[in-house]
């Protein structure tokens, strides 16, 4: 038996200009393993993957595959040493079928058809061998996302990977999903294959790993047995300190109905009904999370209460009702309204990735008075007021003159968490608190959702990480194609009934 | 992470794309049969060595800087407005109109009107794209360019049938009253008997261009409209999320572009020309394209961008003149500069950056 292992690092060092990204990295991943990576977001998890991949090249250190020493300068060098790669966001074209996708890249000739029917066959066959069944003529569009994964988990497997790689995999999947695609893996490591996981999520690694690497700041600095560690042993050795996993918060002291919506129906661009008359209310001093699956109307709740879609339906706030469309609902409105939202994608909606951070600081907000001097801004106050608020909500590095693109994910949302908490508004509409933001960062960022909570405030939570919903929130109400499912109290409901409430299945009561 | 300092960024590579650009067109003079060395010498005698030459430069100048700035102010909104050579054309309307048909007292009050009536026009000229664009998604690029069209026959027929004078046979409108002339760098630099600037076209319109670089600075990054500008041009999904409207900057972005566009009218139709003529704009919304490109869509980059093509412009009128080297050669020369400046910027761009990250590693080693 071979027991080389099937991917050896050596003293893997790579640094973009005076950042080392990855210092001296030696680690060994036997075959027919699953072996994690954990690590917070800028660790370096991903610029160690690029380089196995051949993205980028190191500047120090060797890469042994099955025991050779392997160059690999391109990822074309990754797939002939049999590596394979899925990737957090896929690459994937949406309107070409599963098999045309499978052989793009790996054609056998100028014409299509051998490749295609010889794709056919193995697709078969590679479908039995691995139970990972899938229609070979199905657009890739009309996939859902857990079998668009899994169509890229072929396509690594085509181009005969011994070794996948893959990329927070389940960021995008229901619980459900998420449960398929570890069968999968099972799989997949029974038969042989060695299976690199990146993630952020301690449960996963617990679960299915057998080996866990903790990567912190550019350095492995720790690669042990998974059954013979912990999760706050991980997170430790993640955070470099000891790191508080549950929520610490009291019971919920709900008051009046501050934020009231009534049968909302929102109709997308292409005419599509995405809310199909949905009602729910906010009570001061407590949190409502909406649960669901990406992609079930959440997001067009939050766009229409942040105001950047138009609605039918009644929404008030203490009383006072909104208009949905026309004059009066933009964000603007809203914001004078006292609804401040951290919106769900901070890179495409929250910030400016370009501009500095003081200058994102008062995103929403630059129309103020108070942020204007006679006909200019009143630039200088601005970057005050800025430098202040990082140092008080820990944003690192601290210098307001760093574009918003320069800071790590964590960061970025704490310079959207602080700009929206210091308004002090009467709701909040928070999406996706911590997508992204690593261990220490959400800590935080959830503290401040739960200061914010108990100084009276409505908070609307909308996640799809349901144990985010059930440690933050004191609600639960699900969402499913455009509807809402059910409410539940967080103490008395868990991952099981919500789970199936995501999938569409009612918990009878409403 | 900067990859470079700033003045590496902001001077170094387009001095290093112009450079290239220089030797490539001297390989293409060569080819031409002539001696490049003494084509720039000529260029440079001719643009930048006797007064009259740069007061040509500098009248070139300031149309550059007014439409290089149109296209910047859009440009921050991520709207391509290549429409400034119909905008100045309509704005040039305005110009005739109001000097024309009120009695000015003085220059200073005509250029004051000329201004308004200049950048009302070319605003207005910019606002039907500005709005098909913003309501109806026909895209700008394309309204813009067809618009250049329609103004070029609207000013053709307004020239031939309204504006020209009985009997003339000339399609220009009548010349404007003496009061409204503006002063030329003849009149206000020259000392009494000096031949100094004479003939050149340069005008205190300069200074109004001048200033225009300045309130464009203030406006894109001291005010609060200039924040919704360059949001709404970095993100329209963020804009959104933040109240901005987008119907609402797009017009205005273009609205204000076309002003800019417009008020080059003052220094070509009032400064120079002193009646509206046909072509007046000689091009100049098309070099504004460049100017703002390799001006960095910054008004520091869009005035030395505007003078370097102003010196292109007077200069290769000089070559034409005293050489073989045909005029068109100068339109070579300035694609050239425009190749590498603005498409090509990341040949050069690249490998001085990694320069300067191999010079950084060796200082942190």
């Amino acid at each position: 038996m071979n027991t080389a292992p099937a991917i050896e690092l050596r003293g893997i060092s790579k640094s973009f200009g005076p950042v080392q990204a990855n210092k001296d990295i030696s680690i060994s991943v036997q075959p027919g393993t699953i072996h994690g990576i954990i690590g917070e977001n800028g660790a370096g998890k991903s610029t160690l993957m690029s380089i196995l991949y051949g993205f980028y090249k190191a500047d120090k250190g060797d890469i042994y595959i099955q025991g050779h020493k392997t160059l690999i300068p391109d990822s074309q060098a990754a797939i002939a040493a049999g590596i394979g790669m899925v990737f957090q966001h896929f690459k994937l074209v949406e309107n070409f079928t599963v098999l045309e996708n499978i052989i793009l890249g790996a054609e056998d000739g100028p014409l299509l058809r051998s490749s295609l029917g010889k794709a056919r066959k193995e697709l078969a066959s590679l479908a039995k061998e691995y139970e990972l069944n899938i229609d070979p003529d199905a657009l890739i569009e009309n996939l859902s996302v857990g079998h668009q994964q899994r169509v890229e988990i072929l396509k690594a497997l085509y181009r005969q990977a011994d070794i996948l790689i893959l990329d927070e995999p389940t960021g995008v999947l229901t619980p459900a999903e998420a449960d398929q695609l570890f069968r999968i893996l099972d799989r997949l490591r029974s038969e042989g294959k060695t299976i690199i996981l990146i993630t952020h999520k301690l449960r996963e690694i617990m679960e299915y790993t057998d080996t866990v690497s903790v990567m912190r700041r550019g350095e492995m600095t720790a690669t042990v047995k998974t059954a013979e560690t912990s999760p706050a042993g991980l997170a430790e050795l993640m955070v470099g300190r000891k790191v508080l996993l549950r929520v610490d918060k009291t019971p919920a002291q709900p008051g009046e109905v501050i934020l009231d919506v009534q049968d909302l129906r929102v109709v997308d661009e292409k005419g599509v009904e995405r809310v199909k008359g949905i009602s729910l209310q906010v009570r001061a001093g407590e949190i409502l999370g909406i649960a669901g699956v990406a992609g079930n109307g959440q997001s067009e709740l939050l766009e229409v209460l942040g105001g950047y879609a138009d609605a039918t339906g009644r929404i008030t706030i203490n009383g006072t009702e909104l208009p949905l469309s026309g004059p009066g609902s933009d964000g603007g409105a809203r914001r004078m309204a006292g609804i401040s939202h951290v919106p769900e994608d901070r890179q495409r909606e929250g910030l400016i990735m370009d501009f500095a951070a003081w200058e994102n600081s008062v995103f929403g907000y630059h129309h103020d008075k108070k942020y204007q001097s006679g006909l200019l801004m009143d630039n200088k106050g601005i970057l005050a007021h800025a430098a202040d608020q990082m140092q008080r909500f820990d944003v690192r590095p601290p210098d307001p003159h760093l574009a918003a693109k320069n800071f790590s994910g964590g960061n970025q949302q704490k310079i959207v968490v602080a700009r929206e908490i210091e308004r002090n508004p009467d709701v909040l509409l928070i999406g996706q608190p911590t997508r992204g933001v690593d261990i220490g960062a959400i800590e935080f960022i959830h503290q401040q959702i739960v200061q914010l909570r108990d100084q009276g405030k409505a908070i609307l939570l909308v996640s799809v990480e349901l144990e985010e919903i059930l440690s933050l929130a004191d609600r639960v109400a699900v969402m499913f194609d455009g509807k809402i499912m059910g409410e539940r109290l967080a103490e008395t409901t868990d991952e099981k009934e919500l789970g199936l409430m995501m999938a569409g299945v009612s918990g009878g009561r409403s | 992470m900067t990859k470079m300092p700033l003045w590496a960024d902001a001077i170094l590579v387009p001095l290093i794309s112009l450079f290239l650009a220089a030797i490539l067109s001297a390989l293409v003079i060569l080819g031409i049969g002539e001696n490049p060395v003494e084509a720039f010498n000529l260029m440079v005698d001719g643009a930048l060595k006797r007064s009259a030459g740069w007061g040509y430069t500098l009248y070139y100048t300031t149309n550059y800087i007014f439409t290089g700035l149109a296209v910047a102010v859009a440009f921050h909104a991520r709207l391509f407005n290549i429409g400034g050579e119909g905008q100045a054309m309509i704005g040039g309307v305005g110009v005739a109109l109001i000097c024309l048909y009120i009695p000015w007292p003085h220059w200073t009050l005509a250029i004051f009107g000329a201004s308004v009536g200049a950048a009302l026009f070319g605003a207005a000229w910019a606002f039907i794209p500005a709005y098909l664009q913003a309501k109806r998604g026909s895209h700008v690029v394309i309204t813009t360019i067809m618009f250049n069209y329609i103004a070029f026959s609207v000013l053709g027929y307004l020239l031939v049938e309204v504006l020209r004078p009985a009997g003339s046979m000339d399609p220009a409108s009548a010349t404007f009253p003496e009061a409204t002339h503006l002063p030329n760098f003849h009149d206000m630099f020259a000392p009494e008997g000096s031949r100094m600037f004479r003939g050149a076209p340069a005008n205190v319109t300069f200074f109004l261009s001048l200033a225009a670089c300045v309130l464009v600075w203030l406006l894109i990054w001291r005010t609060k409209l200039g924040y919704d500008i360059r949001s709404f041009g970095k993100s329209e999904t963020a804009a959104k999320y933040a109240g901005i409207s987008p119907l609402r900057i797009t017009v205005i972005a273009m609205l204000i572009s076309g002003a800019l566009a417009g008020m080059m009218s003052v220094n070509t139709t009032l400064g120079e020309s002193e009646r509206l003529i046909l072509n007046s704009t000689e091009g100049a919304g098309f070099v504004g394209i460049a100017v703002a490109l390799m001006g960095r869509n910054h008004p520091i980059g869009i005035l030395m961008a505007a003078l370097l093509f102003g010196f292109l412009n007077q200069g290769g009128a000089e070559l034409a003149l005293w050489t073989n080297i045909p005029r068109e050669l100068i339109v070579v020369i300035q694609a050239l500069v425009i190749l590498l400046t603005g498409a090509l910027d990341n040949m050069v761009r690249m490998p001085l950056e990694r320069l300067f990250l191999s010079l950084r590693k060796k200082d942190t080693v």
